[in-house]
């Protein structure tokens, strides 16, 4: 067979180029096709990714435990203990890099002008900036030193409805496990910034171990929240977790959690796929018509071919492999293009002019488009079997010519 | 040995309405070696009783064997073997792969065939040789004139070594002394390999060289007769 594949590849790739100008232009549509697949694929990535990163963001960590009852009633009578024995120890090794555990309870803040129900959240500040979940920015004053700080940080549009500035005095008020109001006045020591506008208005921080004690609870806490750093790959290592917690927690992980966020991600994957190939239809029409060009003009020599003795299933190889060859040189095309065009983007397009309303949604003002490989793949495997089946129907006519007949013709 | 046998071949075409007579009972028995012209009119069914013989087309009704195998009874696969490996053909025109140089379209039959590339790249050189185009293997068609590039197709025949070579007006676009050439390559290949020729033409120049001249006209056989080969001097 060695020496039929390689006539019948010196065939395909010099009939290729025997019409450049008209393959060229192919190949520049399909190479466009590929990039637009990539780009779109790239921006809705990032947009998925800005969602998954900012809903994390709040809820924090991949996985979470809790009381089993706190997700209904999050009131400091679910707190659960802080980490001890075999869960501390599945919480220090890998993959987990990083926990926190947090007192998380609705609360009312008052200043001296007017009072709201927030969540306040009392942290380790250490610990959660290893979880990557404090505030985005602070914008004036500091963030909590430490888990005993006694200062509170509210976010710049509470502080603004507040009627309260850096410095001043505010009181805190939740219940405490006998349904006793527990209160304290702490100072604001910091005011920070959120991506998302309604983040700043809900969360309030304080230090762990003063709200503790606040609440009287000792030293158990609401929740734990655990990263291992990759959103995607959380099925991985959950049940780890789950077995370390044992029967008396709740272990959720994030897609759990937020169902909204998870079912966004589930599906991209087939967004991105219904997108390459309605990209890829549209440019199969130029395709097929090149092709069938190609056969019209080349009927003589296809019955020359028969006529000497190839049979028509090479002739149909032939043909579609000359198309591969288009689809190839396309694809290599439009995944450079798209490389080009998206690598130096990545750090992010400023889509404030055009994003208000966006926030609800749960992203921020500036989109990162994001080069997955199995985009890459995805639109070379898309491009590939969707322009062979394209190119079928001429390759099957060329290879169904009648020799006599194609001969002849003038 | 015979190298063809047409029994009672009948073939119609069918254009609209009308029932055009291809062949019409037509029945010759062609022995292995032999040198044969096929001569009449346009239109008398020279092209289709050859294409009959080649297995490109088969007949409505008749028996037609070559070699050993009867053609009528092949399906499309096979005859497309038969005409691979056993049977050379050299058309009117358009002989030629245009992407392919002389040397590439002599070796094309034998790639297709299987023959390992050392001996199909010497063979190839060989049979350009003895068609007299040392020295242009590497031309593409396009470069060659009229001649030469019906010299390639027949290289290309002989190399596939087949037993018998089927060509149709293989002269008609050539000039005098083009044709003379071929028709000399073609009775030396007779000669000396013993390769069976069955050539169509209208040309008179042509059937000077045949050793035995069939005549069609409207499908039928009207004549078929033994001669001396003169070649042109006498035509
Ligand atoms: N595909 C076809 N469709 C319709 N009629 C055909 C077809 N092929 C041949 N014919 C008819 O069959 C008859 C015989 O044709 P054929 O081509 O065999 O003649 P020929 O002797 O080769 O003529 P020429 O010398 O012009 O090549 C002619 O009347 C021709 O018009
Ligand atoms: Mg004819």
């Amino acid at each position: 067979m060695g020496g039929v594949s390689r006539i019948v590849a010196v065939l395909a790739w010099r009939n290729l180029w025997r019409n450049y100008r008209r393959t060229l232009i192919m190949l520049l549509a399909i190479g466009i096709g590929v990039w637009a697949m990539i780009f779109m694929s790239a921006l809705m990535r990032g947009m998925t990714d800005q969602m998954v990163h900012n809903g994390l963001a709040v809820l924090p960590g991949e996985v979470q435990i809790h009381h089993p009852r706190y997700r209904s009633d999050p009131s400091v009578v679910n707190s659960m203990p802080s980490p001890t024995g075999e869960l501390l120890a599945a919480l220090e090794k890998p993959p987990v890099s990083a926990w926190a555990a947090r007192v998380r309870v609705p609360a009312v803040i008052a200043s001296e002008r007017d009072s709201r129900g927030v969540t306040l959240l009392g942290v380790d500040p250490a610990a959660e900036r290893a979880l990557g979940s404090l505030p985005d920015e602070i914008l004036q004053g500091r963030f909590l030193t430490d888990a005993a700080d006694r200062g509170v940080v509210l976010g710049a549009s509470l502080a603004r409805k507040l009627d309260t500035e850096l410095g001043k005095r505010v009181v805190i008020m939740s219940q405490d496990p006998d349904n006793n109001v527990a209160d304290r006045g702490s100072r604001v020591v910091g005011i920070y910034r959120a991506r998302l506008a309604s983040n700043e208005e809900q969360f309030v921080y304080a230090g762990r171990e003063v709200l503790q004690q606040m609440l009287t609870i000792g030293t158990a806490v609401s929740e734990v929240a655990v990263s291992a750093n990759d959103y995607r790959q959380v099925d991985s290592w959950a049940p780890a977790i789950e077995d370390a917690a044992g029967d008396n927690l709740e272990v959720l992980t994030w897609m759990e959690l937020d169902t909204f966020l998870s079912s966004m991600l589930s599906m991209q994957d087939g967004f991105t796929l219904i997108l390459m190939v309605v990209i890829f239809v549209a440019l199969s029409f130029g395709l097929v018509n090149t092709l069938a060009m190609a056969v019209f003009e080349r009927v003589r020599e296809i019955g020359l071919m028969q006529a000497l003795g190839m049979r028509p299933s090479l002739i149909l190889y032939q043909l579609l492999l000359e198309s591969l060859y288009l689809l190839v040189l396309g694809l290599i095309l439009g995944n450079g293009l798209a490389w080009l065009t998206i690598k130096p983007l990545e750090s992010g397009i400023d889509i404030s002019g055009v994003a208000q309303g966006m926030e609800m949604m749960g992203m921020g003002t500036t989109l990162y488009p994001a080069l997955a490989y199995q985009d890459m793949l995805m639109s070379t495997a898309v491009v590939i079997v969707l322009g062979l089946l394209a190119s079928l129907l001429p390759a099957w006519r060329a290879a169904r010519l009648d020799p006599v007949r194609a001969l002849n013709k003038t | 040995m015979s190298a063809i046998i047409c029994k009672d071949l009948c073939k119609t075409f069918r254009q609209g309405e009308e029932v055009i007579t291809g062949l019409d009972n037509v029945s010759l028995s062609i022995d292995a070696g032999e040198f044969v012209c096929l001569s009449g009119p346009s239109g008398s069914g020279k092209t289709t009783l050859l294409n009959a013989m080649g297995g490109l087309d088969t007949p409505d009704s008749g028996e037609i064997t070559v070699g050993s195998q009867r053609l009528d009874q092949l399906g499309k696969g096979e005859l497309a073997d038969i005409r691979l490996n056993s049977i050379g053909f050299v058309f009117q025109a358009y002989n030629l792969i245009p992407v392919l140089s002389a040397r590439e379209n002599v070796e094309f039959i034998m790639q297709v065939q299987g023959v390992p590339a050392a001996q199909r790249g010497q063979l190839a050189e060989q049979v350009l040789a003895d068609v007299g185009l040392q020295g242009m293997e590497t031309r593409l068609p396009a470069e060659l004139s009229g001649g030469q590039q019906q010299r390639v197709a027949v290289a290309r025949a002989i190399a596939s070594k087949p037993r018998l070579v089927l060509a149709d007006e293989p002269t008609a676009n050539l000039d005098t002394h083009s044709a003379a050439q071929l028709m000399d390559l073609f009775v030396a290949l007779n000669e000396d390999k013993g390769v069976t020729f069955v050539i169509s033409t209208h040309d008179t120049r042509v059937m000077g060289y045949a050793r035995r001249l069939v005549r069609l006209q409207d499908g039928r056989l009207i004549s078929d007769e033994a001669q001396q080969p003169h070649g042109m001097a006498q035509a």
